[in-house]
């Protein structure tokens, strides 16, 4: 591993880390496709800044981008505060405009503009390496590793410093404000932070991966956890794995630094889609068939519960009369008997005592309809138990 | 070139009516599904397919190896349905709300595509320029076979619309409802699901990635303005996309260094912000102006109901009143006055008003109603 290859990865996962932590706050808030927004919308702040200093990585060009996308946000609950359109309909009118805007000002001065749509979309993060920053004569290291670094020190600063009041206006405005923190203050230095993060990684990394950094891990981290602190800390770590996994990946097979790492977050996320314990794909659906096969057991011992006639109550007929498939009954047969819930003899059902009490409460919590009893009887009678 | 000469040449040059012409069909498209996309509340799926679509191109390439548009289409449309599918997954079986999900498939599927492309850019094969115009768009690359399909699929699309208007018209208003009749929810969800797709699909040549959820999304925005009756915010929509496109074909054609794309957008977004202020009866403008009226009607009933209690002590109603005894009452100017003036509901004589037959009637009648609004 060369300097170079280190000063990448440190660059990345800086990138990754800053991006997790307001990703993390806009994922909760549900305001994830902000950033869509921010992203693209700060090409015009870009240009101009551009324009005027000749530089893609000066402070002043951050901050004219940083404010290019905070109009972007002001401008999105303006639309939406007129009531005329809704919010998602607000951010897809406003940024395509903005992101116009800013081609058109590229198209117009293109001669002596060397600045390429592409490059800020996409990014270039094997590039960024050349790119030093010369203090008094001495190379203090790539340009954009300490401006990514400033950001995210900041952000880090301003999370512990405002942990507390960004927890509570992000789950509970109304209380927040009646707790005397401004639920206002708060959302406008999360976009603040938000479009100079984003402004700030765009150089090294481009808008698309920025979107995929911010909201990527994040969600990938909600999926495992419903605690703030331990879902901030998964999603850095979600980062920082395929900031670092995504190098060599792009490094082994030669490939789009950026892209390699979006990939490496899409197969993360994937996997935990598929697989997360309880919120994950398999799981849900585990659960569902689950559910069907406990309602199916209810309204089978119902049917008996209400039926004395002994050829209400023959297994064949039982096929006929509640109209399911062969395996489907043979399914809550089983549960049911496993559970100790029915008899059977000469292919005749009949309840036991457990299953009569059974049934009997389920009729309770029919008519009661509170959600705490049916998990309660649940327990008690060891359903899927055996 | 300026504007006449333009006009000129969209009928004999052979590019430019091409051009024109599918950029008002794609608008027109645009505007026609794109209702259905804002009313549904799914705006921003636009935005999330097109960059979705990004791997199925460059897979398509890699799999056949040349540029030919309509296999790209076929690998953009089977990437963008798989998108869109997966972004169903994610809402209907994760706690993910729709925004995470639209903002993850988004750029997820557009970085693997990003990834696809470096790949192909590094193998031997000179075929490939001409892939990026897939990002930000180049009507000029439009060919009249790609407008004869642009043609097509909007008569498809037509058509279908047509025949199952009332079914997608009742599952965009009341989707149980739909349920409970016994139509096929599903099959209708995935029918125009599908056919937002294509439309954002068929844009990606024009308008480019980034720019087509716009095409897609602000003729549809700028009709619902006007209308609360769907088929005319259809087929307004369609005419405001097809009008965007011919406007922002022609500007940037007279112009050197305009790319169509932004400028098509750019007149889009005129037309939605147009709508949104002038629209007679959304419109901010008319909004604003019946909010005043409202105020200034109240605060004439309130300085009127005020006169009328003091009115009401005296015998004669028209006595004469000091106009300074209503200064310290709020709500009362002197516009207010004169405007009362004007109705014939006071008389001034120099400093002293007084009320007049009429004027008391009506504030009786004011007040009447007051009272039995309070007595309901």
């Amino acid at each position: 591993m060369n300097s170079a290859q280190i000063e990448i990865q440190l660059i990345a996962s800086l990138v990754a880390i800053a991006c997790a932590i307001p990703g993390t706050f806009l994922v909760l808030r549900k305001m994830a496709l902000i950033t869509d927004a921010i992203s693209h919308s700060i090409l015009p702040g870009i240009v101009i800044g551009f324009f005027i200093t000749h530089d893609l990585s000066s402070p002043l060009l951050i901050l004219l981008a940083a404010a290019s996308g905070v109009i972007t946000v002001i401008l999105v609950e303006f639309i939406q505060k007129t009531g005329l359109v809704k919010e998602d309909t607000a951010i897809g009118l406003v940024f395509p405009a903005l992101f116009s805007i800013g081609i058109i000002l590229i198209a117009q001065n293109a001669n002596d503009v060397h600045l390429d749509v592409d490059a800020v979309l996409l990014g270039e993060l094997a590039f960024a390496p050349f790119d030093r920053l010369i203090l008094g004569g001495i190379d203090v290291g790539p340009k954009s590793l300490w401006i990514i670094g400033i950001i995210l020190c900041f952000s880090i600063g301003l999370l512990i410093a405002f942990f507390k009041e960004l927890k509570v206006s992000t789950f509970d405005v109304g209380l927040a404000s009646s707790m005397g923190l401004s639920p206002v203050l708060m959302h406008y230095g999360l976009m603040t932070m938000s479009s100079i993060t984003t402004v700030g990684a765009f150089d090294a990394v481009g808008a698309i991966l920025v979107i995929a950094l911010m909201i990527a891990p994040a969600a990938t981290a909600y999926l495992l956890t419903n605690d703030l602190k331990k879902m901030l800390l998964l999603s850095v770590l979600f980062g920082v794995c395929s900031a670092i996994l995504g190098y060599w990946f792009a490094h082994i097979l030669d490939l789009s630094i950026s892209g390699s790492m979006t990939t490496v977050l899409g197969f993360i996320f994937l996997m935990v889609y598929l697989f997360a314990p309880n919120k994950g794909l398999f799981s849900v659906l585990y659960r569902q068939r689950q559910q069907r096969i406990e309602v199916s057991l209810l309204t089978f011992l119902l049917h008996l519960g209400n039926h004395i006639e002994e050829e209400e109550r023959h297994v064949k007929h039982l096929n006929e009369h509640i109209n399911w498939q062969k395996v489907r009954s043979k399914l809550v047969l089983n549960l049911a008997l496993n559970n100790n819930m029915i008899t059977i003899e000469n292919n005749i059902v009949s309840l036991t005592k457990k299953g009569e009490s059974f049934t009997t409460e389920a009729i309770d919590y029919i008519v009661n309809n509170k959600n705490a009893e049916i998990e309660n009887m649940k327990d008690r009678f060891f359903l899927f138990r055996g | 070139m300026n504007l006449i000469e333009y006009i000129e040449l969209v009928f004999t040059d052979y590019t430019l009516r091409t051009i024109t012409l599918g950029t008002a069909i794609l608008g027109a498209i645009c505007g026609m599904l794109g209702s259905f996309a804002v009313l549904r509340k799914q705006s921003l799926l636009g935005d999330a397919i097109s960059h979705a679509a990004l791997p199925g191109i460059a897979i398509a390439f890699l799999i056949i190896g040349t540029k030919n548009s309509s296999v790209f289409l076929l690998g953009a449309l089977i990437s963008g349905l798989v998108g869109t599918f997966w972004i169903r997954g994610i809402i209907n079986k994760t706690h993910l709300k729709s925004d995470t999900a639209l903002g993850l498939i988004l750029s997820l599927f557009f970085g693997f595509g990003m990834l696809l492309l470096t790949y192909i850019q590094k193998k031997p094969n000179a075929n490939q320029a001409g892939l990026e115009s897939y990002l930000f768009g180049q009507a000029a690359t439009l060919l009249e076979s790609d407008v004869w399909l642009m043609a097509i699929v909007t008569a498809i699309s037509l058509i279908i619309l047509l025949l199952f208007w009332k079914e997608l018209k009742l599952l965009l208003f009341d989707t149980d409802y739909t349920k409970t009749l016994g139509f096929n929810i599903k099959f209708l969800d995935i029918l125009i699901t599908t056919f937002i797709v294509i439309a954002i699909i068929l844009g990606l040549q024009t308008v480019g990635v980034v720019l087509m959820s716009a095409m897609l999304l602000a003729p549809a925005a700028a009709a619902r303005q006007w209308t609360n009756n769907l088929s005319i915010m259809v087929i307004l929509a369609a005419i405001f996309g097809a009008a965007s496109g011919v406007i922002g074909t022609a500007i940037s054609a007279s112009h050197n260094n305009l790319s169509t794309g932004p400028v098509i957008v750019l007149a889009a977004g005129v037309l939605v912000a147009f709508s949104f202020i002038f629209s007679p009866s959304r419109g901010l403008l008319f909004r604003e102006i019946r909010f005043r009226k409202n105020r200034n009607d109240l605060q004439l009933h309130k300085t009127l109901s005020f006169m009328y209690n003091i009115a009401k002590t005296h015998e004669d109603i028209t006595h004469p009143h000091a106009i300074k005894i209503l200064n310290n009452f709020q709500g009362f100017t002197k516009k207010s006055l004169q405007q009362l003036e004007d109705k014939d509901f006071v008389q001034i004589k120099g400093n002293m008003w007084s009320m007049t037959e009429s004027g008391y009637q009506n504030a009786s009648n004011l007040y009447d109603q007051l009272l039995k609004e309070n007595n309901e």
